[in-house]
């Protein structure tokens, strides 16, 4: 980050507390635990333990007969040769690599259009431009997937008056597809606003210096805006990451509309649910989790590091 | 500190339940066959101590029944709990019976799960308890659903023969005035309908499992058994099986047939407007009907499935659930009187076949003219609940299931639910479907037949 050398530059003017601390201090780090702890309480709990649990259940192999028997990485290893799992990967991966792009693609340019007319209704137009955010997702897909429908949904009925015969959402080459739309749609508005803040606090100077170079406003948007919010796209950019590899409450609910299309490997978080709740193996689903969020981890690092690398190449630019 | 005190207290509390959780310990309910028959002196007891229960249940309004149990017994407190219908209902059950605590003291389960639940010792065996005396009360085949072998684990509550609903006005104006008799007449009228109306004779849900096996059940297929312990039977791609695959292929593929997901939007319509001119169902279709397509009142009849052999009486059975006790209940003497009360008492039973509308199991409701004389308005006026109390009979009594119900119907969705919404060729589908089964069950450790 562009502003950690002068944090750092500014940590040793600070005393380090040498003597010994007053009642008063005392009292004070006392509130600030006091402060802390519920967050540190619903953390460990809800968290921590959790996983610790999960983790452990993992390592083991239970069978509706014979029972719990030790079984170190071997779920993890079938995991690694499930083809239902690594299917289901693939289909996130594919999701991220499409509907990320067009998703944060929109949202940064509707933060930079309100950023740059900040006109009359610009307000309004964010309201609307957020507001599929604020619907559930479980009632966003249950409205997409009446959208959608052969027969009765408005697109379908719109689609055969005007001549081009009944368009097929929810057939197995168009789900990923239509799922993307779901999810573009809830979620633009939310990446929108985290990215209008971010340009709202860039300083107006730099702004000023820009014109005086010169620059249009397109110029303005490529060459100052975007690189100052850098930080806060790559933010929305690991929130997708997360985002489309957790994929669930759309294809669980699909489901039940085209429960022929929707597989229960169809993404790897519905297939570690189905594993679990279904299939009865929850040692199994355990591994799939962990390994999820391994996946997850490792694909948001090389995002960061991608990013990292290439402020480094463009600082170090003449 | 008060706070950091409570906070290790609830850390040491937390810490200690993982150990429990990890060392595997888990109440583990004996099916209690070993102990032998409660006494009347017992029972009266029972009854008459303050007790409360859990109920779990998704019929909607059996709290009348239950007050009718609580007027009976007053000492007796009964808390009806609805914790969701089929799939989420057995999750809860199930996590609750693994935590060791919250579980209900009676729960509905359908008939195809009982053995997932026999499995792991879940239930009670109710023959101490005097149920074995209740075998007359019910249809045969309802029987021996809930003793396949000399326990009981259920108490039967309703059941679902098959038969076929089909709108009159449709197929006559094909040119049918008499209800399909065999599955041949059933093919040639399915032509004459579409090419007449464009209506499809009825709707195959691409992935209704239930259906399916129902149909199964007619042929006299027994795709699955159990022995109640380590040994399960898995033959669905059997040929009778592959018959009656072959056939509903040969319709699907002529497009006689559709294959639209059941129980949504889309198939609601189908049904209110003609998209489909009947629904091969159980004896809970027709009321469901009669909600789903008010509008067509008076259109519908309603006739038994069509036969393979011309004469023949056979039908299947689809859906339909029971009360079972579990064995971890503390009170397992109020908890069986309840389950046996509500589904073998005669108001009960009757309230929950004319108010509830549940297709009834028992030999007393079947018989009662209040019952079966009613006339339907929706169906002509026609005698439906004759009808399906006819039918009833005519189910094969034995049909087994196989413990892990749940994945026998989601592996139905991925095999057969695919090809059939792709109107491929379903008797290679049950190959599929026989092998991931059998793949599952291996890998369960039950030993294969």
């Amino acid at each position: 980050m562009s502003t950690s050398p002068a944090l750092t530059a500014e940590r040793p003017s600070v005393p380090p507390p040498k003597r010994r601390t007053s009642t008063a201090k005392r009292k004070q780090y006392r509130a600030a635990y006091l402060f802390l702890l519920p967050f540190f309480i619903v953390f460990i709990t809800m968290l921590v333990v959790p996983l610790v649990y999960s983790g452990y259940l993992s390592l083991f192999e239970s069978k509706l007969i014979g029972g719990e028997v030790f079984n170190g990485l071997g779920n993890y290893v079938r995991a690694l040769t499930d083809p239902a799992f690594l299917g289901g990967l693939g289909r996130v991966g594919l999701f991220f690599i499409v509907q990320v792009p067009i998703m944060l693609g929109l949202a940064l340019f509707f933060a930079l259009a309100l950023d740059s007319f900040r006109a009359r209704g610009s307000k309004a137009i964010r309201l609307l431009i957020y507001m599929p955010y604020a619907v559930p997702a479980v009632v966003a897909t249950l409205m997409w997937g009446y959208l959608y429908g052969p027969d009765f949904g408005p697109l379908a009925q719109m689609s055969r008056a005007l001549g081009f015969g009944t368009p097929e959402f929810l057939s197995a080459e168009n789900m990923l597809g239509s799922m993307m739309n779901i999810v573009t749609w809830e979620f633009v508005g939310y990446n929108m606003i985290i990215m209008y803040a971010a340009l709202r606090s860039i300083p107006a100077e730099l702004y000023e210096a820009a014109e005086i170079d010169g620059a249009g406003q397109f110029r303005l948007a490529w060459s100052v805006k975007i690189p100052a919010i850098r930080p806060a796209i790559l933010l929305t950019v690991i929130f997708s990451v997360i985002g489309s590899f957790q994929l669930f409450a759309e294809p669980s609910l699909l489901n039940t509309i085209a429960p022929d299309v929707i597989t229960n490997s169809y993404t790897p978080n519905y297939y570690a649910y189905n594993l679990a709740f279904i299939n009865q193996e929850l040692n199994y689903a355990a591994a799939v989790a962990f390994l999820l969020g391994l996946v997850i981890a490792v694909i948001s690092y090389l995002v960061q590091l991608g990013t990292q690398r290439r402020e480094r190449r463009e600082r170090s630019m003449p | 500190m008060k706070k950091a005190r409570k906070t290790a207290l609830a850390l040491v509390t937390g810490a200690a339940s993982i150990a429990l959780v990890m060392s595997g310990c888990s109440p583990s309910g004996g099916g209690g066959s070993d102990q032998g028959p409660v006494s009347q002196d017992d029972i009266d007891k029972a009854m008459e101590t303050p007790t409360k229960l859990t109920f779990w249940t998704w019929v909607p309004d059996i709290e009348n029944e239950v007050k009718l149990f609580e007027e009976k017994y007053p000492a007796i407190d009964v808390k009806v709990e609805n914790v969701g219908q089929g799939l989420p209902h057995y999750q809860k059950l199930r996590s609750a019976i693994e935590a060791g605590e919250g579980a209900p003291d009676v729960a509905q389960i359908e008939y195809q799960y009982i053995p997932s639940f026999v499995l792991p010792e879940s239930l009670l065996d109710l023959t101490p308890y005097g149920a074995d005396d209740l075998a007359d009360d019910y249809v045969d085949w309802a029987w021996n659903q809930v003793s396949p072998a000399d326990e009981v684990w259920a108490i039967p509550q309703d059941v679902g023969p098959m038969g076929n609903l089909y709108r009159e006005d449709i197929l006559a104006a094909a040119g049918i005035t008499e209800p399909p008799a065999t599955y041949d007449e059933y093919a040639t009228a399915a032509k004459a309908v579409k090419d007449a109306t464009g209506s499809y004779i009825s709707n195959l849900g691409a992935t209704q499992a239930g259906q399916m096996i129902g149909f199964f059940w007619q042929a006299g297929v027994k795709p699955f058994g159990y022995d109640g312990e380590e040994t399960v039977k898995i033959d669905v791609n059997s040929d009778e099986a592959k018959q009656v695959a072959d056939y509903w292929t040969q319709l699907i593929q002529a497009d006689l047939i559709s294959t639209d997901v059941d129980f949504n939007d889309t198939w609601y319509q189908g049904l209110a407007n003609g998209k489909y001119a009947g629904w091969l169902t159980a004896a809970w279709g027709p009321i469901f009907l009669q909600g789903t397509a008010e509008n067509t009142s008076g259109l519908w009849r309603a006739a038994p499935l069509p036969q393979w052999t011309d004469g023949e009486e056979v039908s299947g059975n689809w859906g339909g659930s029971s009360d079972a006790v579990l064995a971890s209940t503390k009170n397992p003497i109020a908890a069986y009187e309840l389950a046996k009360f509500i589904n073998n008492d005669e108001e009960s039973a009757m309230k929950l076949a004319t108010e509830q509308f549940l297709f009834p199991p028992q030999v007393s409701v079947l018989e009662d003219p209040a019952f079966v004389d009613q006339q339907s308005e929706f169906y002509g006026g026609q005698e439906v609940n004759k009808l399906f109390a006819d039918i009833s009979t005519t189910v094969d009594t034995d049909f087994e299931w196989l413990p892990f119900m749940d994945y026998v119907y989601s592996s139905y969705e991925e095999t057969m639910g695919t090809v059939i919404a792709d109107k491929g060729d379903i008797s290679a589908a049950l190959d599929t479907w026989q092998d991931q089964l059998v793949k599952y069950a291996k890998d369960q450790g039950f030993t294969v037949e």
